[in-house]
Parts: C-alpha cells; sequence; structure tokens
C-alpha cells in the first residue's frame, strides 16, 4: 500500500517538472521581462544589473533550478499586470474557485450517475430517450451560452437568483467562503451548474456505456443463472464492476471542471482564479499565466493520486501485486 | 463511378443512415448551415461590414414579429443596427472555417505522428506518446489558451491581430492532435504486424510507401470517426475562445464574439442579440454531433 | 417410465434481424430424467449451447422462444414472468458456463458469491452460509478451504475457478444442471479431472445433468443418453452405446467416422465433405442432404422429423415405415 503510493507520486515528478519547463521557458523567453519591469525609460546599466540581479545571465539550467525552487515555495514574483505577489493573488482566489468547481462536480456525480444507471438498465424506456436527448444537447452546449441562458432565465426573466459575484462571503481564517451565507448559496447555485451540466452529461454517458459493457460479460450472465435478484445482479455486480473506468474519468473531469471553471467564472464574473487566469492572458501576464499553469498540473497529480487509491480500494486484483494488467 | 455509388447504396453505412430519422435531420441541419455560410454574401439581406450602410437609428430592434420590430431586419439588430442575421451568416463562415482547418489540422498533424510513433516504434515512440500522455491530462481548452496567451505575449500587438485567425486555428489544433496520435498509433501497432505488412518489408517496400499504401488506409474508418466529432469540439473551442475575448479579432466576428457582444445586453432586455447566434452555435454543433454519433456507431455495429 | 425431470416439446427458437427470421432451433425435443445425464453434441452453431440457454430462460436478446413447450417436472417453465423464473434458476436448474476465467465476478470474493447464491435461495443465516461455502469448496476438491474461500478468483487457477463455478451451480442444490462445454476452455490434463468432479457430485446428489459439448470423448465416458444436433435441429437421440457404436443417421456416422480411434492405427480418418450451412441457408428438405453419402429423392423435399430407428430415435427417411399398417 504504501509502496504503492510512493510509487505514484514517483512517476509524477516527470510530468511535473515537464510542466515546470514549459512554465518557465514561457517565463524566461516569452516577451522582455526587464523591458516590463523597468518601464519606458531606463539605462544600460540599469537594465545589466537587473538581469545580474535577476540572474537572466547565467545558464539556463541554474536559472530553471532556480525557478523550480523557487515555485515549490509558492514563490512566482510579481505579476506585470497587478504588480502584486502572484502568490497572494492566487491564495485570495483559490476558495472561490475550489468552492465552484466543487459544487458543480457535486452536482455532476449526485445526478449523473443514478441517470447513466438508469438508463443503461431501462435502454429503451421513454424516459431513458428524454435523458439521452437531453445529454447529446449538454454535450452540443458551450458552456458560456449554458450560463447565459440560465442568467436570462432565472436572473433577467424570473429575477430569483444573483447573475454575478459571490454574494456575501465569510472569512474564516484565510479563506474566504460563501457557503455560510444565504446570499453566497444562492449566488453559487447557478454557477454551480452552469459548470456541472456538462460534466454531468458526460458522467452519465460514461456510467451508461460501462453498464452496457458490464451488463453482457459472463459473470453478470452467470449472475443471473445463479438466480440472483435483480436488485443484486444491477447494483451488486454490475455497478460495482462499472466503478473502476468511472473513476477515472470522474478524476479526470475534475481537473476539466477546475479549467472550464474559466469560463464560468467569466460568465458570472466570479472572483476565482480563472477569472484571474483569462485576464492574464488578454494582457499577456506571463508570470501569472506560469504559476496557475503549474497549480493545475499539481492539482491534477494530487487528483490522480486519489484515483489510484480509490482504484486500490475497489479491485482486489490490484492489491495482490500483479499490476494494473487485464484490462 | 456508378459502380461505385451503386456499392455505397448496398452498404451498412446507406442502410443505416436511411433508417435514421434523427441523422437525416441532422444531415440536413448541418447541410443549411454549411451552405448558409458558404453563401452569405449572397444571401445575406445586409452586409454586416459595410459601416456606411449601418444605421443608428435602427439599433436595437427586436425581431421581425414583435410589434417594435422591422421586416427588413428579420431577427432584429444590434446596438449598431446590424442586421441579427446577417451577422450570424457571417459569423458562421467565420466559426466553420476555423472549425474545419483546425480539425484538418489536427487530423493531419496527429494522424502522421501517431504512424511514425507506431511504426518505428522505439524511442520516438515513446517521446512521442509521453508528450502525448502529458497534454491529455491537461482539458484542450486549457491548452488552447495558454498557446493563445503565449502568443499575444511574444508578438506585437499589430502583428497579432492579422495573424489571430491562424494562432485560434493553431491553438485549437494542437490541443486536439493526441486523440488522433493514440487512435492511430494503436491501429497501426496492430497492422505492422500482420502478414502483409511484413511481408511488404521482406521484398523491399520502402517504409514510407508501406505507411502510406497499406497502413494508412486501415486506419481510416476511426481517424473519420474521430474527426466529425472533433469538427463540433473545435467550433465549440473557438466559440468558447472569442467569448473569451482572445480568441477570432473583432473585425471578423465569429458566432462566439456575436454572442459576446450580446451578452452584455442581456439584463437591459435585447436577449436576440446574444441568443439568436447561440441558437444558431447549438444547431451547427449538435447536427455535427449526431453526424459523428451515427458515423462511429454505423463503423463500429459491435459498439452499440 | 418415471417422470422426466425436464421435458422439451417442439421448442422453436427464432432471431429476428435485419435480413429476415432465422431459426436457431426447430422441433427440438427430448426428455432428461431424474439423475440421468443427456449428452448434447455438435459443431460449432448447431444450436447446443442455445437450447441450454432456452431452457435457463437467459436466451440473448433478441433471441426469443417461438414455439414448443419447456417443462419442468411437468410444469412449464417456458413462459413464466422474469421474477418467477430467476427464483427456478439456481434454486432448480443450476448453470455451469463454458470459460471460468470470465463467469466470476472479479471484484468478490468466491466465499461471498457462494453466500450470496445460497441465501438469496435457502432459508439460512449468513452464518450457517458462509460455514456452508466452506464445505462446498471442500466438496469440490478446493485445498485448504477455509482459508481460500476468502479469496478473490484471479487468485484461483482455470481448473480451481472451474471447481468454484461447479459448487456455485450445485450449492442451493437443483435437480438439474445445465453444463455448457464446461471443459472447452480448460487444459487437457484438468478436463478429465472436471469431469470426474462434475459426474461425482451429479451421482451423489442424484442431480440430472444436460451436458453439452462438442468433445464425443466426454460424451462417451459421462453420459447416459446422447443427442445430437444438426442445424438448430436433433439429428439423432438414444443411448449412448448405441450411438457410438452403431448410429443410425448418417451423420451420426460420419461424426464417428472421423474420431480417431484408440485401440488401433488408421491409415487415414474419414472426414465428412462440406460444411454445415448457415442458418440463414439451410436447405430444403432434410438439412444433411446435400452433405449426405445415403441421400435420396425424399430428402431433398420433406424435412425428416425424428422416428423410431430401432435401438435409437433419428430424423432419416431411411428409418420411415409407411404408417399403412397402423
Amino acid at each position: 500500500m504504501f509502496a504503492f503510493v510512493i510509487s505514484r507520486i514517483l512517476q509524477s515528478i516527470p510530468v511535473l517538472l515537464a510542466v515546470a519547463l514549459i512554465s518557465f521557458a514561457m517565463f524566461a523567453y516569452v516577451g522582455d521581462p526587464i523591458a516590463i519591469m523597468l518601464g519606458q525609460d531606463f539605462t544600460e546599466a540599469q537594465r545589466a544589473a537587473l538581469v545580474a540581479d535577476l540572474g537572466l545571465d547565467q545558464p539556463f539550467w541554474v536559472q530553471f533550478t532556480r525557478f523550480a525552487l523557487h515555485a515549490a515555495q509558492g514563490e512566482f514574483g510579481l505579476s506585470y499586470r497587478l504588480s502584486r505577489p502572484v502568490a497572494d493573488l492566487i491564495a485570495e482566489r483559490a476558495p472561490a474557485t475550489l468552492e465552484l468547481a466543487f459544487c458543480a462536480a457535486a452536482v455532476a456525480l449526485a445526478i449523473g450517475v443514478p441517470m447513466g444507471v438508469y438508463t443503461g438498465l431501462y435502454r429503451h424506456s421513454w424516459l431513458s430517450r428524454a435523458f439521452l436527448t437531453f445529454s447529446l444537447i449538454g454535450v452540443s452546449l458551450p458552456t458560456f451560452l449554458i450560463g447565459i441562458l440560465l442568467i436570462l432565465v432565472f436572473s433577467v426573466w424570473l429575477g430569483w437568483l444573483p447573475s454575478f459575484g459571490r454574494g456575501d462571503t465569510v472569512t474564516i481564517g484565510w479563506w474566504s467562503t460563501g457557503l455560510l451565507t444565504w446570499s453566497g448559496i444562492k449566488a453559487l447555485i447557478l454557477p454551480s451548474v452552469t459548470l456541472g451540466l456538462f460534466q454531468l452529461t458526460l458522467i452519465m454517458r460514461l456510467v451508461r456505456a460501462e453498464m452496457l459493457e458490464v451488463l453482457r460479460t459472463d459473470y453478470i450472465k452467470f449472475a443471473r443463472a445463479r438466480g440472483l435478484t435483480n436488485r443484486a445482479v444491477h447494483f451488486g455486480h454490475a455497478l460495482k464492476n462499472t466503478l473502476v473506468p468511472v473513476i477515472t474519468v470522474v478524476g479526470l473531469q475534475l481537473g476539466a471542471i477546475i479549467a472550464f471553471a474559466i469560463v464560468t467564472e467569466t460568465v458570472f464574473q466570479w472572483p476565482g482564479m480563472g477569472l484571474l487566469f483569462i485576464q492574464s492572458v488578454g494582457s499577456a501576464d506571463i508570470p501569472v499565466m506560469a504559476a496557475y499553469l503549474l497549480l493545475i498540473a499539481c492539482l491534477f497529480v494530487v487528483i490522480n493520486l486519489i484515483v489510484d487509491l480509490l482504484y486500490y480500494a475497489v479491485d482486489p486484483r490490484l492489491r495482490t501485486g500483479r499490476g494494473r494488467g487485464g484490462h | 463511378m456508378s459502380g461505385a455509388i451503386a456499392r455505397f447504396r448496398d452498404s451498412d453505412l446507406w442502410w443505416s443512415f436511411k433508417r435514421s430519422p434523427v441523422t437525416i435531420l441532422s444531415a440536413v441541419v448541418a447541410l443549411i448551415c454549411v451552405g448558409g455560410a458558404l453563401l452569405a454574401p449572397f444571401i445575406a439581406p445586409h452586409d454586416p461590414f459595410d459601416l456606411a450602410s449601418l444605421n443608428l437609428g435602427d439599433a436595437f430592434k427586436p425581431p421581425a414579429w414583435d410589434e417594435m420590430g422591422d421586416a427588413i431586419y428579420p431577427l432584429g439588430t444590434d446596438d449598431q443596427g446590424r442586421d441579427v442575421l446577417s451577422a450570424i451568416l457571417y459569423g458562421a463562415r467565420i466559426s466553420l472555417l476555423v472549425g474545419f482547418c483546425a480539425t484538418a489540422f489536427a487530423t493531419i498533424f496527429g494522424v502522421s505522428l501517431g504512424l511514425l510513433a507506431g511504426y518505428i516504434g522505439g524511442a520516438v515512440d515513446s517521446v512521442l506518446m509521453r508528450i502525448a500522455d502529458i497534454q491529455l491530462t491537461f482539458p484542450s481548452i486549457l491548452v488552447a489558451l495558454l498557446v493563445d496567451g503565449v502568443v499575444r505575449a511574444a508578438v506585437p500587438r499589430e502583428v497579432h491581430d492579422q495573424i489571430a485567425l491562424f494562432v485560434v486555428v493553431f491553438a485549437i489544433g494542437i490541443s486536439e492532435w493526441p486523440k488522433f496520435a493514440r487512435t492511430v498509433r494503436g491501429s497501426t501497432l496492430v497492422e505492422r504486424n500482420k502478414e502483409y505488412v511484413l511481408a511488404a518489408r521482406v521484398i523491399g517496400v520502402p517504409s514510407l510507401r508501406i505507411m502510406a499504401s497499406h497502413v494508412l488506409p486501415n486506419v481510416l474508418g476511426p481517424v473519420l470517426v474521430i474527426a466529425t466529432l472533433n469538427l463540433g469540439l473545435a467550433i465549440l473551442a473557438e466559440a468558447t475562445l472569442s467569448f473569451l475575448g482572445v480568441g477570432v479579432p473583432p473585425t471578423q466576428p465569429s458566432l462566439g464574439t456575436l454572442i459576446r457582444i450580446g451578452n452584455d445586453f442581456l439584463f437591459s432586455g435585447e436577449w436576440w442579440i446574444a441568443i439568436f447566434p447561440g441558437l444558431s452555435l447549438v444547431a451547427m454543433v449538435l447536427s455535427v454531433n449526431l453526424l459523428g454519433d451515427w458515423l462511429r456507431d454505423a463503423l463500429n455495429p459491435k459498439l452499440r | 417410465m418415471p417422470n422426466p425431470i425436464l421435458e422439451v416439446r417442439d421448442l422453436r427458437v427464432e432471431f429476428p434481424t435485419r435480413r429476415g427470421t432465422l431459426v436457431a432451433l426447430d422441433s427440438v425435443s427430448f426428455a432428461i430424467q431424474p439423475g440421468e445425464v443427456l449428452g448434447v453434441v455438435g459443431e460449432s452453431g448447431a444450436g447446443k449451447s442455445m437450447t441450454g440457454a432456452a431452457i435457463i430462460g437467459l436466451l440473448e436478446p433478441p433471441g426469443r422462444i417461438a414455439g414448443g413447450q419447456i417443462l419442468l417436472e411437468g410444469r412449464r417453465i417456458d413462459n413464466l414472468r422474469y421474477e418467477q423464473m430467476r427464483r427456478i434458476r439456481g434454486r432448480e436448474i443450476g448453470a455451469i458456463f463454458q470459460d471460468p476465467l470470465t463467469t466470476l465476478n472479479p471484484l468478490y470474493t468466491v466465499g461471498d458469491q457462494l453466500a450470496e447464491t445460497m441465501l438469496t435461495h435457502l432459508p439460512i443465516r449468513p452464518a450457517e452460509a458462509k460455514r456452508r461455502a466452506i464445505e462446498w469448496l471442500e466438496l469440490v476438491g478446493i485445498p485448504a478451504a477455509a482459508q481460500r474461500v476468502d479469496s478473490y478468483p484471479h487468485e484461483f487457477s482455470g481448473g480451481m475457478r472451474q471447481r468454484v463455478v461447479i459448487a456455485l451451480a450445485l450449492c442451493a442444490e437443483p435437480k438439474l444442471i445445465v453444463a455448457d462445454e464446461p471443459t472447452t476452455a480448460l487444459d487437457v490434463s484438468i478436463q478429465a479431472q472436471i469431469i470426474a468432479l462434475l459426474k461425482r457430485l451429479a451421482r451423489e446428489k442424484g442431480t440430472a445433468m444436460m451436458l453439452v459439448t462438442h468433445d464425443m470423448g466426454v460424451i462417451a465416458e459421462t453420459a447416459d443418453r446422447v443427442a445430437v444436433m444438426y442445424a438448430g435441429r436433433i439429428a439423432e437421440i438414444g443411448p449412448v452405446r448405441d450411438v457410438v457404436k452403431a448410429p443410425r443417421h448418417p451423420y451420426t456416422a460420419g461424426l464417428m467416422a472421423s474420431i480417431p480411434p484408440l485401440d488401433r492405427r488408421v491409415e487415414r480418418l474419414a472426414q465428412i465433405d462440406g460444411a454445415m450451412p448457415r442458418l440463414s441457408a439451410i436447405p430444403q428438405g432434410c438439412a444433411y442432404h446435400p452433405r449426405c453419402p445415403k441421400v435420396f429423392s425424399r430428402c431433398a423435399v420433406d424435412r425428416p422429423e425424428l422416428m423410431d430407428a430401432g435401438t435409437t430415435d433419428a430424423a432419416c427417411w431411411l428409418h420411415y415405415k409407411s404408417p399403412a399398417h397402423a
């Protein structure tokens, strides 16, 4: 178990290093940081001093090592656009994005999995057809359009829910949460649904496909031949076997949710990391982009680790140390 | 030629097409979208790029069926008095153009690398697939945004405005290639060890020709399916980038740009400026996705 | 003659397809007496496994029973609702499948799967089910059963897994077992052990068995009677000794001639020319007539039903006796 976790962490190091390298390359070679930092007027001497100061005259590997060490401590320098430490900017905005992503994932899982199971089991019922049609439209609707439609209906026409911002937030330590006030929760509803809808349809289609696949297997036929109840066959045997691939995709989708939060945050003016990132792309604010990229990579690594641990819990074939063969 | 048509009519593909009303409907919708976009200069009632013809007095006209509407602007006008229907027709051109080019780029790039990786194997294979793996962990929209952001930072603003369209095509294309490369590599590995390829090698046919004439035709089916489904994704990606304000330049508005403009007027009640381009986008993507789904099912009967 | 445990009358199974309806089984009739082992042989696609699937009520859709009856101890079971049929499966008819590597759920221990089956059908408590699960594993010859009961299927070899499958099929003490190619997927060295085990358990528990296989050797060793199937019909049925030694249907005769005898050397084995027709292209008349060395005019016109051929029943016009005296 312990060895398993360690090996997984070791495997993720090359990925992190590669991403760090890309971040650093962006940092070091895109645009002219010196010109941006010094403004319009500067002398060659000033320039040389700053270059030496920042270590830009040193070899690539020295610079990269220092970048990586700083990055490991959360140091990404100053934002070109806002002239504030990137780490502070991100820390301020992380809670908003994480709360949004968490709520969206909860919506997607809590509704998507049961819908998938239902459509897998009762392929030909009219409700299944309705769900499938809904999922197809969901896949073809861009996230921002879903947001706009929801705003039009629930904010503009009905006036029930706010269309932008987080509402009132409560600060606990450094974490500002919108989950503890009524206006904060109301403000979360539309963005969460917007962000979760696409993942919901995806999870539903995946669970359905896996369910159909598993229901065709010999061990399900044999379970029926043993006279087990439908309930035991469907929820005991079939559902548990669909979980293995579903966990992987859901894990990957959690990463996608955080990335798609960029779009949702723009539509709802949600003060999270995604909005910060898109403003940085628009104004070529490289330090923020680099930091965001690395942060997302770390999040993915953590999510992948959790996915692997869940695998380990669900599938006994992994526990006996034969590796993940056989699929 | 007539033989080919006859063969096609007898094929499972045609049979499953005829049998599915949804597929026929989406083919019709897709044809209308492509036709409308191609013929925009001839069928659009107004020229949205002709500044001289814009009349600010006609701004914010609701659709024609509203009492306030005007019959010459069937779907209303935007804040500058531009005809929404004409803007949609011209916008669909840009959306489809970017979608097709990005998909073509991703397909050619991905298929070539996949063939190389699968056929050559060894270090080339592991490096390419490792890159694909890493890229696949990141959602493609994020990759496209990053590419766009980096180019924005690297080139001066005036230059960027001129090449913006190419940047978007490149950014979307580069974010989608691993899917193609992986599929093609998998099929190539299978094909490479088949007897006919081994035989071709033994008699000294050059590797490149084996790949082009033996391996490629066998991987085209899955590639076609992925490309169709990818077209829908690429159109959505372009719309998303443009909506976020980092896609195509405002001088060449795509459907995403139109929605972005309309979004500002949602609260003042001028819903039609955003909603009609939005519906057109959905119709376009939905029909392409349905065609892709049908193609996938028709080519892999066992997946049903 | 005692009441049969299973009786199949004129069973017909159809598969509606795009190019018309395929008749997979037609006029299949046979009976199995209590404690009897009926072997069912034939080439792939002859309908052996389909017959088994129809009996346990698990035909793959879109396949469906289009005619005839299946009776279990005199009660019709072919028209039961799903829930009624479910209570019969496992409890009264056990099933054994071909590939032990895929018939066990990889995510549950073998003990859990055994206990689950017994708890579904028998009025016992979980502790008792667990105790019996260990007993069953011992009975089917799993060493150190008390420890192995908590193992997962992937921790067993193929032969051991098939023993577990046999325990699963028998643990609710059904009166009939439908065994579909139970040894085909196993190593030759294991096959004999599994057959011996099946035979012993069936005798000890008084369980009747329908043993589907394409291996005549297994049939000769295990079965009391044998049914030979061809293109969805029974060609010949009778006591195993008679069918093997003195086949009455030309197809059976051809089948027997193509098996290498153990007691003497032969220069050349006989073979049947041609191949079994596909279900979509079954010829008119007797399905075997294009390949039959004894074909005559009537064979290509009328389809023969099973008729008395002396020691066995055969579906062949050679044995037709005019009913003039009746």
